[in-house]
């Protein structure tokens, strides 16, 4: 026992004297949540409240584009600029000077108009409602196209959102002709029975209650927890260049010729990092609920699950030790351990589920994913502080990644056992 | 104490051995010297009998125990002083040698009135709370060789325990190895100073590709060596004078 205590305590010291590492553990990951919540916090902000320009040309001149202006000044999102020429607005564009255009096609209002009416006549004409005199011979009209022009640099998801809002709009204002030529087909007073042309189908999303309030999840709430998790991993750097330099100082060499075994070796370097990773979220939950609200971002809620989410980052530190031991073992040199253990953890992050949900991924990644350690403990920490669930909901969770951190830690002892066997 | 029968050495991918069925018997209480040019095979031999790497064939004992099935007892026998300085350089010389120490299963008192006898000895007591990273040479040297001896090893290995040490530091690390072995170490010293090494030592093996080439007394030696007046002389008569470079 004297020697894991006197283990943890050359770790500590070792820790607290090694001003890189200390700012890789502490300053690093508190600079990256705080940059990336205001990132995505000013991101959703700037399409919810600033608005982006927007360039139109106006080629139809008639009621739907009047109704395109109508719908774009009401989404609140876009701030109109009327350009005359399709090849301007184009240049512009694709120059990168505007994210997007819109060109109205010639006699857009004209022909939807005709090609509705002539539509309507045709239904109500096979039901019996005789066509009056005089109407236009039926001719053909060509399909018209909406053209939009988006700047190359823009990301797939924002376009995609875009095209899929002027899309809506531009159907609502199909439909509304339809009622409209419809209307005026079979009422000749202003009096008489008239089309409600509003929605009749609406949404509205149900959020989980807690108390009776409702549980409304921020940005804070879904960075926090991600990016902390992507910083308690980033342990493995740090941890591994500690064992790494042990190789190279030949402090290691001496502890071999010493009665003591590897695990008590990693054993003090197992609790002086666990207690890092604690301090690490201690640090992450203070930024989230007193530094967020500072800066005008969202305070993070953590009423009522402080004990589940300390759970779950010590098995989450767990985790990213064993990893961390298995790298610091395995790897010769600084030069093997730095960028590999940087690298995987930015890949164990992407394919956790970290940047981009999981659900969103190919089929094969999300088979992949489940074997990402920071999946798990992603899921721990969704499941404590958005889905308001208790522990023995997140037991297979924190099971997993116990499970992680002990087969990492035998293989690290294995492995150095055979590599040094004598 | 320490006996050596047959023991062999190839490195993976090694073309040669590096130690070839080297017998050799070291009695308790001696101070043998292990000399030879470079790649001669020094280390080797010491690391293997420190159980650092494992022999490709042979054996060996230590005070009647085999490596095999007593690791820790012997561990605990021994002591290593190695030919890097093998401390931590953030430490300060207390907490390099309070851990060092501790891994030997001292502690307390015992632990703490060991560090500051041998600070003391090794004139570092005015030294113990500064960071081993702002040591001299001499002085990592002497907190490298403390660190060893800490437990009071039955056997203590020292492989080139005096190099790139100035004079002062040199005397006194002698002066304390030879204090260490009158109180009831033996001490197997591998060197390049044959001049040390023929005072320091009761008996020397001058061994060259992985062979002993001759052993005994140093005084022996030289005078059942022809036209030899010192350990040198013997050395360059038993290995040569071409340059020993090898990668």
């Amino acid at each position: 026992m004297h020697k894991l205590w006197a283990s943890i305590y050359k770790e500590f010291l070792l820790l607290i004297r090694d001003l890189g590492g200390l700012t890789i553990l502490f300053v690093m990951p508190i600079v990256l949540i705080v940059t990336i919540t205001l990132i995505q916090d000013s991101s959703f902000k700037s399409i919810s409240k600033s608005k982006i320009p927007l360039l139109i040309v106006d080629n139809d001149k008639g009621y739907i584009s009047e109704n395109i202006f109508e719908g774009i000044a009401t989404q609140n999102t876009f701030d109109v600029i009327l350009k005359e020429s399709e090849e301007e607005a184009r240049d512009l564009v694709f120059k990168g000077e505007f994210q997007l255009a819109i060109i109205i096609p010639e006699n857009l209002s004209k022909d939807l108009e005709l090609k509705i009416n002539q539509n309507v006549d045709g239904v109500l004409s096979e039901f019996g409602f005789e066509e009056e005199e005089g109407t236009d011979a039926i001719v053909e009209i060509t399909p018209k196209e909406v053209r939009l022009y988006f700047d190359p640099a823009i990301q797939y998801a924002f376009k995609e959102s875009i095209k899929s809002g002027i899309d809506q709009m531009i159907s609502k204002i199909e439909t509304r002709s339809i009622y409209k030529a419809f209307q005026e087909q079979l009422s000749d007073e202003e009096s008489q029975f008239s089309f409600d042309s509003e929605s009749f189908i609406s949404f509205k999303e149900i959020v989980p209650k807690l108390n009776d309030q409702e549980i409304l999840p921020n940005s804070a709430q879904h960075n926090v927890p991600a990016w902390t998790l992507f910083a308690i991993f980033f342990i493995i750097v740090p941890l591994s260049i500690n064992m790494v330099k042990e190789k190279s100082q030949g402090t290691f060499v001496r502890l071999r010729t010493h009665p003591v075994s590897y695990a008590t070796v990693l054993g003090g370097k197992t609790i002086v990092f666990s207690m890092v990773c604690l301090l690490q979220f201690v640090f992450m939950l203070l930024i989230g609920v007193y530094l967020f609200p500072a800066l005008g971002l969202p305070t993070l809620d953590v009423s009522e699950k402080i004990f589940l989410l300390f759970i779950v980052a010590f098995f989450a530190g767990l985790a990213a030790v064993g990893l961390g031991l298995l790298l610091g073992t395995i790897a010769n040199s600084q030069e093997q351990a730095a960028p590999f253990g940087a690298t995987f953890v930015v890949v164990l992050a992407a394919i956790g589920g970290v940047w981009v949900p999981v659900f969103m991924m190919p089929n094969f990644m999300q088979v992949l994913s489940n074997l990402s350690p920071m999946n798990w403990g992603l899921n721990a920490f969704y499941d404590v502080f958005l889905r308001n669930v208790g522990f023995l909901e997140i037991l297979p969770e924190l099971g997993l990644l116990l499970l992680f951190f002990l087969i990492t830690t035998l293989i690290s002892i294995v492995y150095n056992n055979k590599k040094n066997a004598v | 104490m320490i006996d050596i029968q047959q023991l062999s050495k190839k490195y993976k991918g090694a073309d040669d051995f590096s130690v070839v069925d080297l017998d050799l018997k070291i009695e308790e209480g001696e101070i043998f010297g292990i000399l030879g040019p470079n790649g001669a095979g020094k280390t080797t031999l010491i690391s293997m009998l420190c159980s650092l790497i494992k022999p490709s064939s042979g054996s060996f004992t230590i005070n009647n125990l085999n490596y095999a099935n007593n690791k820790r007892e012997l561990k605990q026998l021994i002591g290593i002083v190695p030919q890097e300085y093998s401390l931590y350089p953030s430490l300060t010389a207390y907490e390099n040698l309070f851990y060092f120490g501790s891994m030997y299963g001292l502690k307390g008192k015992q632990l703490n009135d060991k560090i500051y006898e041998y600070l003391e000895k090794f004139g570092l007591s005015s030294f113990s709370n500064k960071k081993i990273e702002f040591f001299s040479g001499g002085m990592k040297r002497r907190i490298n060789l403390i660190a060893s001896i800490l437990h009071q090893p039955k056997i203590l290995f020292l492989d080139e325990p005096t190099v790139g040490v100035d004079v002062q530091s040199k005397n006194v690390i002698i002066d304390h190895l030879k204090e260490l072995n009158q109180n009831g170490t033996t001490i197997l010293y591998t060197s390049h100073h044959l001049n040390e090494a023929e005072h320091f030592c009761t008996r020397v093996a001058i061994i060259d590709n992985g062979s002993v080439l001759v052993k005994g007394e140093p005084k022996y030696l030289i005078e059942s060596c022809e036209n030899t007046h010192n350990l040198e002389e013997v050395f360059i008569a038993f290995t040569g004078k071409e340059l020993r470079d090898y990668a």
